[in-house]
């Protein structure tokens, strides 16, 4: 069998964006860094073929925010037609599952609706396939076997590997998308797909305001007596619990810097 | 006879009493001692007719200046306020909860081996829905994978968890759920699910893992989550009894909803447990592992440039400041310490490190787990700027200074030597442990 007679297919998920000052619709931000880890992966395979998959409807914002996907080179996008108020999970795990892809790139939630990131999750669970979240970078793919760099909080990376087929979810740690080129957008094509629409009942039932300001925490004072009341009020911030080192050697206060350091495994 | 009855009778010496009222006297002290009043103890006595007696010249103490002063809080002055602070926490009130109900389950994330403010918040919220109804409590039940490492000297693991809020806990330390292992995660607590079938699963929604974990629990279980919950309160209407307000749309929208079995929660969505003390009584549960799980493998973190990191985020940050006299000492500290580099405002003013790199109200804001100061007295811009670290160690010449109040650990000697054996230190310790790795590969 030869190893490169099928190209390698990447299915990645998008979503119509909204931008956070404006209100506009835009291409999301983690969708489009999902893309670009997708493009990216030419530079580790031969053939590498992209589909790209959004579940919505045809309306002009939408077909602008989608466009912004087809100036990053793609010549077509497959629209999975679904009514606003649509269960999505279902119909994409349909067309996923009719042509399975080897991988499938997602952003890690929408910028709109509900945005509870679920999505991958559910995708995952519905098609059995394993789910990496936080991917930002594809180190290489081989025989089946994909080795990634997951981010993890405070700037630091992981390794992984995971066997394909596999869901790799994408957040804002990814290498930045390319720029959006304008005639390419208007040349690539919009494929629509006629899909079965289940309408998310529970969804109508929920209310949806404008996030309110969270309140600010209080610094709740538990005083009996107004003596303590006043400490309270008048306390500088907490310094006490310190261990102070004097006249000690460099030796002994680096043994106890290290021993600290040792206890709280920054050290590596 | 007559004489026992006499004796009973309570006799008055108006005299004496007057003397005894009467500072001023000669023999008031005397007179006082008969009494049995002598001692600055005795500022209240039972009067003859029964009433309470209060001698008010004998309560307070003479401050420094010579004048009297009274404290009316009914703390005797001069208790230290640690001893103070273990009172209270003594006087927490004892709650054991013997049958539960219901069980809330929590997951938190753990990091660094010990509860965040984040799992205290969210096991505050779980004890809110857990004694809602005073007749039938419900227990919390916590589960954490990994090792737990105390909260202070000695302290013992059920106390600090039970200040916490937890009834029962469930603790798995084994290998399998170590590093990036969600499937042997979510095997535990689908595994929990089925024994103990708690009414509601809490997790932290936080980038340290619970978002993810949370979320996989959620469709393992076929239950829609509530993700980022910031209030919850109760509704009758609603199938659980809680209605709950969940952040939606990358932040931008409020969705009030029925409580799902599931919830996703916000930090400081509820006040942490202050007030009881609970009994973290430790649960067994046989889990059986699935042998198949190995379809993503974790080979580790990799090293990531400490440089590269940026200063808000970084998790060890050694600064420098105005007591730094040996640059190359300190560049060469860090890079073997593999720590990110901060420095104070009177450092990088003086051209020794670039302005990315202060710390301090108006430089950036660090949010380190490890923050170690070099020579930096502690202004109270940079005080500001490390608020949320969680470990400060100083190294400073001067013992009175701001920075050594503030820091965990001080150490008072010349910054430089200290920095020099700290390196020699390490550098020892790693030549020690790769020696040994590579005997052990032999």
């Amino acid at each position: 069998m030869q190893p490169d007679s099928r190209p390698f297919e990447v299915a990645v998920l998008l979503s119509v964006g909204r931008h956070p000052l404006t209100g506009r619709a835009r291409r999301a931000d983690h969708d489009a860094r999902g893309l670009e880890l997708a493009l990216g992966l030419s530079r580790n395979l031969d053939r590498l073929q992209v589909r790209v998959l959004h579940a919505g409807h045809h309306d002009a914002d939408n077909d602008a925010a989608l466009r912004g996907y087809l100036g990053m080179g793609l010549e077509a996008l497959t629209l999975v037609e679904q009514p606003a108020g649509a269960d999505v999970i279902p119909a994409l795990a349909d067309v996923l599952a009719m042509a399975p892809p080897q991988l499938v790139v997602t952003g890690s939630r929408a910028e709109c609706g509900e945005g509870s990131g679920l999505v991958p999750y559910a995708l995952a669970e519905r098609l059995g396939w394993p789910l990496v979240n936080g991917v930002v970078e594809v180190e290489s793919i081989d025989k089946g076997v994909a080795t990634l760099l997951q981010a993890l909080p405070r700037g630091q990376r992981r390794r992984l590997t995971v066997r394909l087929p596999a869901i790799l979810s994408v957040d804002a740690a990814a290498p930045a998308a390319r720029q959006s080129a304008f005639g390419p957008a208007q040349r690539g094509a919009l494929d629509s797909l006629q899909e079965v629409a289940i309408i998310d009942e529970e969804l109508t039932e929920w209310t949806f305001s404008p996030a309110r300001r969270r309140p600010k925490r209080l610094k709740i004072i538990k005083a009996t007596s107004a003596r303590e009341r006043f400490k309270a009020a008048a306390a500088k911030a907490e310094g006490g619990g310190g261990q102070v080192l004097s006249n000690v050697t460099p030796e002994q206060g680096a043994e106890a810097v290290y021993k600290l350091l040792e206890e709280e495994g920054v050290l590596r | 006879m007559t004489g026992d009855v006499m004796t009973e009778i309570p006799r008055r010496d108006p005299r004496r009493e007057w003397i005894a009222r009467n500072r001023l006297h000669p023999d008031h002290d005397r007179v006082l001692a008969e009494l049995g009043q002598g001692s600055a103890a005795a500022i209240e006595w039972m009067g003859p007719h029964g009433v309470m007696r209060k001698n008010p010249h004998a309560a307070g103490f003479i401050g420094p200046n010579g004048l009297r002063r009274i404290d009316r809080s009914g703390l005797q002055q001069g208790g230290a306020p640690s001893a103070a602070a273990r009172g209270r926490q003594e006087s927490r009130r004892r709650v054991e909860i013997a049958s539960p109900a219901f069980l809330i389950a929590v997951v938190p994330e753990m990091s660094g081996g010990r509860l965040s403010h984040h799992d205290r918040d969210l096991l505050g919220l779980a004890r809110q829905l857990a004694d809602a109804d005073p007749e039938r409590p419900g227990a919390v039940l916590a589960v954490f994978f990994g090792s737990y490492k105390g909260e202070g000297e000695g302290e013992p693991k059920e106390r600090a968890l039970g200040e916490a809020g937890i009834d029962r806990l469930l603790h798995l330390t084994s290998d399998e759920y170590d590093g990036f292992a969600p499937q042997a995660r979510i095997a535990a607590l689908a595994a929990a699910e089925r024994e103990l079938s708690p009414r509601h699963w809490l997790l932290p929604d936080s980038p340290l893992g619970g978002a993810d974990l949370g979320r996989r629990l959620a469709v393992r279980l076929d239950e829609r989550a509530a993700t980022g919950v910031w209030q919850v309160e109760a509704d009758e209407t609603c199938m659980l009894g809680w209605r709950c307000t969940a952040r939606g749309a990358a932040g931008s929208l409020d969705i009030q909803r029925p409580l799902p079995r599931v919830a996703l929660v916000l930090a400081e969505c509820a006040e942490p447990v202050s007030e009881t003390l609970h009994a973290a009584e430790e649960l067994a549960l046989n889990i059986e592992l699935p042998a198949n799980l190995a379809r993503i493998e974790d080979l580790g973190q990799v090293a990531v440039d400490p440089g590269s990191v940026s200063l808000g985020e970084a998790e060890f940050i050694l600064s420098a400041g105005n007591g730094v006299s040996d640059w190359d000492g300190f560049h060469h500290a860090a890079r073997c310490l593999r720590a990110t580099e901060g420095a104070s405002r009177v450092a990088v003013d003086n051209g020794f490190m670039p302005r990315d790199r202060q710390v301090g109200a108006t430089g950036t804001w660090v949010t380190a787990r490890v923050y170690v100061a070099v020579g930096i007295s502690g202004a109270i811009q940079h005080l500001q700027g490390i608020q949320s670290c969680e470990k400060v160690v100083a190294i400073n010449s001067d013992p009175g200074c701001d920075m050594v109040k503030r820091a965990d650990l001080a150490v008072i000697a010349d910054a430089s030597e200290v920095l020099a054996a700290l390196v020699d230190l390490v550098e020892s310790r790693r030549s020690q442990a790769n020696r040994g790795e590579s005997r052990d590969a032999a």
